[in-house]
């Protein structure tokens, strides 16, 4: 198997991100701290193979997005966005 | 059901359900589609998808994504599986599964690669493999709410027993109401084929959408290289990147 079979986009974590966020995050538009790149999540290079699933920018490659879980936990790091755009429910 | 209802009635938690198998139709060799009723389904767009969770007896658990295959109707939702050799998740959805099992399942999930006919432009789908299924769904909408959007689907394949859904997609063909299917099969052709016979190059997403229209929207469903390779040579033809939508599923996808 190669890396790039490896490598999805942000489509199929959407149940994952709506577990955490209660909203339709496929949509939401991030911003790249690195690079300003705007995008929504669902554009984002997903790699979902390690123990945990990993965001990264389409444009530059920095890691936006980390989501870990363990049983009953899940640890998010979201210090590779500067801004996350969300639409408000009924919109 | 509108787009926004759909989309902004999901700030609700996501519950999984329990769903049952009421239907199985063999497809192909590899690909079964799966019909389920899931108590109080809340509907769903075509383009969305669901995960499947199964447990086994030692709480161990897997879970994987499925795009739906067919347009909302009721409690009744439709997943189209193909067998993964290796797959921990699909072996036992497409050759195990009988009438009546149960498996966990959530969802709607998805609002990027969602098309529902509201935006009126034409319809460019390029499918590789079963990335031809959430597009399927899209193509059902469309003649199952009488549009007449102008819609093409460039279909890439390695056999012509590994098209699925193929006598639909001739007969919503043969409608006459807008909608052109071009196949290729990049391994092995019959006797006789008239469609492509190689991977899918510029040149052939030229001949099959007859360059890029600027109200057209482009949704590009396959395995990650073979998105790569078709999302690149739209926006290579003129395509803006914004309106050439891609879901790529790898090895551990469906």
């Amino acid at each position: 198997m190669e890396s790039a079979d490896l490598k999805l986009d942000g489509n199929a974590p959407g149940g994952e991100l709506r577990e955490i966020f209660c909203a339709e995050m496929t949509i939401a538009r991030s911003t790249c701290a690195a690079c300003g790149a705007v995008r929504e999540m669902a554009e984002l290079t997903v790699y979902s193979h390690a123990p945990g699933t990993i965001f990264r920018c389409r444009s530059c490659e920095a890691v936006l997005v980390r989501i870990v879980r363990s049983g009953e936990r899940i640890w998010l790091d979201p210090s590779g966005l500067s801004c996350l755009e969300l639409r408000t429910p009924g919109t | 059901m509108e787009r926004a209802a759909v989309l902004g009635g999901l700030r609700a938690p996501l519950r999984w359900a329990l769903a049952e198998v009421v239907e199985l139709l063999p497809e192909t060799e590899r690909v079964v589609s799966l019909v389920l009723d899931v108590p109080d389904w809340p509907g769903h767009l075509p383009g969305q998808h669901v995960d499947v969770r199964l447990t086994a007896e030692d709480g161990y658990q897997a879970q994987r994504s499925y795009s739906i295959a067919a347009p909302a109707d009721g409690n009744r939702v439709v997943l189209t599986v193909e067998r993964l050799e290796d797959g921990e998740v699909s072996p036992f959805l497409a050759e195990y599964l009988r009438l009546g099992d149960q498996f966990e399942l959530r969802g709607p999930i998805g609002g990027y690669f969602v098309w529902d006919g509201s935006d009126g432009g034409p319809l460019h789908l390029v499918a590789g493999g079963s990335g031809v299924v959430p597009l399927m769904a899209m193509l059902r909408h469309r003649a199952a709410s009488g549009s007449t959007v102008p819609a093409a689907l460039l279909y890439s394949a390695r056999t012509h027993g590994d098209l699925i859904y193929r006598e639909e997609l001739d007969r919503l063909a043969g409608e006459e109401d807008g909608l052109r299917v071009a196949y290729t099969l990049t391994r092995e052709q019959p006797p006789g084929w008239a469609g492509y016979d190689r991977r899918i190059d510029g040149e052939m997403l030229s001949e099959v959408f007859g360059g890029p229209d600027p109200a057209a929207t482009a949704f590009v469903c396959g395995p990650t290289r073979f998105v790569e390779v078709a999302a690149d040579g739209l926006v290579g033809l003129g395509y803006e990147a914004s309106r050439v939508r891609t879901e790529r599923f790898g090895p551990s996808g469906r």
